[in-house]
């Protein structure tokens, strides 16, 4: 192959609100096994673009390919069947469920069982039930939370719903997860065992992340490339050195004048 | 000794619930033959219904606990769920009655064959009667249940005034050919065969019909318990509490949602099959909108989306009905004063509703999930579509 191995494919993805253009022509591309973050500041489209890819909003025009499947305009559940699972910038956990009925939600589309067999209860569902249930303990654990699976989800404690929120993401089985500011109202060292915890992740189970953040110093440890931007326009692409030397990027971030 | 005690205890705890479950189920078997030493007690003797009214209680309990799927599960607003008691009802005058005097066509029912007319057994016939009402649910439904909230509450009104106004009309003048024989409805409907146990008169058919919907009772009971723990459950509540993550976590929205309708609607079908079966008739004149309002209060004053409390809130609302505010209002009238409480039935759940909402707004049995929905709120934002381009629901305004 001659192209490098890329699982997302974007090719001029654009989003309009009416007048407003909330990501303009953007080609981006998600190399395999590879964690990369999307930055800007607040309102560049970075969320908008991540619920394109999820298929929660349609794209004006452009074309998304996810593992050599075009996913434009496919609805949100056949595009986690496909492999891509995500989190959300303020938490959107099932708070009137358990932190374990929160994980089995995530494996809805991995598991078979119907109406008829879940009435009558067969053989068959009833070790696919037992089955899931001791995966998403074993998720749980694996994102950090041996305790507290059969607590509201809407009573745990904040950071507990944020690993929570991982892994119900994790539970859909997915190729590539969509982290949206997954560490938004951590503290530093917080930030850094999830970061640490993101890479292990990654190497662990196989997967492909792509990083929304809203703060530079949180995703140039972590990411191997760096995707800015700026009012809905992609204005810089590269390795986490390249950008920190960008000077538009350094003008978005801090204003004009900064970089000179 | 008390570590022993403790344990026990905490079996009766965890028991409890089973016990008392199993003695509500053994009372209710037995009660046609206690009902009529309930009947000669001081004071409350006056209040307990006969067992022909009990099974018209279970009847419209059964179809609020199909509507408890519908709302208490999925938490769609079914405004017109009466279209599914009518589809059922008319399913059982059609395969079950005189109705299609042109062809006779009978297979093990218990009217004599030289009568005209599709007669089928009632049994076959409460079968059929769920599987049509589940296909009318997912017609209704794959158009309506795009729509959300105070929208779908709206639409499915409008399913429930279109299906008594279509069954009124559906006759040689409207329709061209006799289909629901228009606003005298379709009577006698054939009643359900009990082999030995032959209808020897009214107080037996009342029996046998009451241990029916016994039957039919639990096995609602029973589905909605094993669906509510199921991997269809769980999603039906994550679509209840937040669309969008459902459907960013996998959950097809549309089929899951249209699911919830169509079983919903099933036991609606049977229910008013059973019933039409057990009046002898469908008439246009009880499908109207009141009655799906009413199944909803049942559901609301029992607790929305709990099994026992639906169960709780039909029988009582059910007896309310059929005899309690007559009896009470007999018993007023006694007392020498000019208030008739029938009169004014619809004031009067309405009035329990408020005070409901005012004073446990959970419901008598609450769902544990629904208290902390109350206690926490629940998260709900238009979502996408991808058809209406550009509208109010297409952006989320929480999520930028």
């Amino acid at each position: 192959m001659a192209e490098p191995d890329n699982l997302l494919v974007a090719e001029k993805v654009r989003k309009e609100f009416g007048g407003l253009v909330a990501t303009d022509d953007i080609d981006f591309t998600i190399p395999r096994g590879s964690i990369v973050a999307l930055i800007g500041p607040n309102g560049a489209g970075k969320t908008t673009f991540f619920n394109q890819i999820t298929g929660v909003y349609a794209p004006t025009s452009g074309s998304i390919v996810f593992d050599g499947t075009e996913v434009t305009g496919k609805p949100p559940h056949a595009i986690v069947e496909l492999g891509v699972g995500r989190t959300f910038q303020n938490i959107r956990l099932f708070a009137q469920m358990t932190a374990i009925e929160n994980v089995l939600v995530g494996m809805h589309c991995r598991l078979k069982g119907g109406i008829i067999g879940s009435v009558v209860r067969t053989p068959r569902v009833r070790r696919e039930e037992r089955e899931a249930r001791d995966r998403a303990r074993e998720l749980l654990v694996y994102c950090g939370l041996p305790r507290r699976h059969e607590e509201y989800a809407g009573t745990l404690p904040y950071g507990d719903q944020r690993r929570l929120e991982v892994a119900r993401a994790l539970a859909t089985n997915p190729t590539l997860v969509l982290l949206d500011e997954p560490t938004a109202g951590m503290n530093p060292q917080e930030t850094a065992d999830f970061i640490a915890f993101v890479t292990r992740m990654r190497d662990e189970k196989d997967l492909t992340v792509l990083l929304i953040e809203h703060d530079m110093k949180v995703v140039m440890g972590v990411s191997e490339r760096i995707t800015v931007l700026e009012y809905g326009a992609k204005i810089a692409e590269g390795t986490p050195a390249e950008i920190r030397a960008d000077e538009r990027v350094i003008e978005a971030y801090l204003g004009r004048g900064a970089a000179a | 000794m008390s570590e022993a005690l403790q344990g026990f205890a905490s079996r009766v705890r965890t028991e409890r619930g089973w016990w008392v479950a199993g003695g509500v189920v053994v009372g209710a078997l037995i009660y046609p033959f206690i009902v009529e030493t309930l009947q000669v007690l001081p004071l409350i003797g006056d209040f307990v219904p006969r067992t022909g009214s009990m099974v018209v209680m279970l009847v419209f309990t059964m179809m609020a606990l199909g509507l408890n799927v519908v709302v208490g599960y999925a938490g769609l607003l079914d405004l017109g769920y009466v279209a599914f008691y009518a589809a059922g009802a008319y399913t059982a005058g059609w395969f079950a009655s005189l109705q299609f005097e042109q062809v006779t066509f009978h297979f093990g029912s218990t009217v004599s064959n030289d009568l005209p007319g599709i007669h089928i057994s009632m049994w076959f016939v409460l079968a059929a009667a769920g599987i049509f009402t589940t296909i009318v649910g997912i017609i209704i439904g794959l158009p309506t249940l795009r729509l959300r909230g105070d929208y779908l509450a709206i639409v499915t009104l409008g399913f429930g005034e279109i299906v008594p106004q279509f069954v009124r009309n559906a006759d040689e003048s409207g329709l061209g050919f006799d289909l629901t024989n228009g606003t005298y409805g379709i009577t006698p409907i054939d009643s359900l065969g009990f082999g030995s146990f032959v209808l020897r008169d009214q107080q037996n058919k009342d029996d046998l019909y009451y241990w029916t919907a016994i039957g039919l009772i639990l096995f609602t009971v029973f589905c909605c318990i094993r669906l509510r723990d199921s991997r269809l459950g769980r999603a039906w509540i994550a679509i209840r509490e937040d669309e969008t993550a459902a459907a960013a976590m996998g959950i097809p929205l549309m089929r899951t949602k249209t699911w919830s309708y169509a079983i919903g609607a099933f036991f609606g079908g049977i229910a008013g099959a059973f019933y039409s079966s057990f009046r002898a008739g469908a008439f246009p004149a009880d499908f109207f909108f009141n009655v799906s309002i009413f199944i909803l209060c049942m559901v609301i004053l029992g607790g929305i989306g709990s099994i026992w409390g639906v169960l709780a809130g039909g029988m009582i609302l059910g007896y309310l009905n059929i005899e309690g505010l007559s009896t009470i209002g007999a018993k007023v009238q006694d007392a020498g004063l000019d208030f008739d409480p029938t009169k004014y039935n619809f004031g009067i759940y309405g009035f329990i509703i408020v005070a409901m909402m005012l004073f446990r707004p959970t419901g008598l049995i609450p769902e544990r999930r629904h208290k902390i929905e109350l206690a926490e709120g629940v998260r709900d934002s238009p979502f996408y579509d991808v058809q209406t381009e550009g509208t109010l629901t297409d952006r989320d305004p929480s999520d930028n």
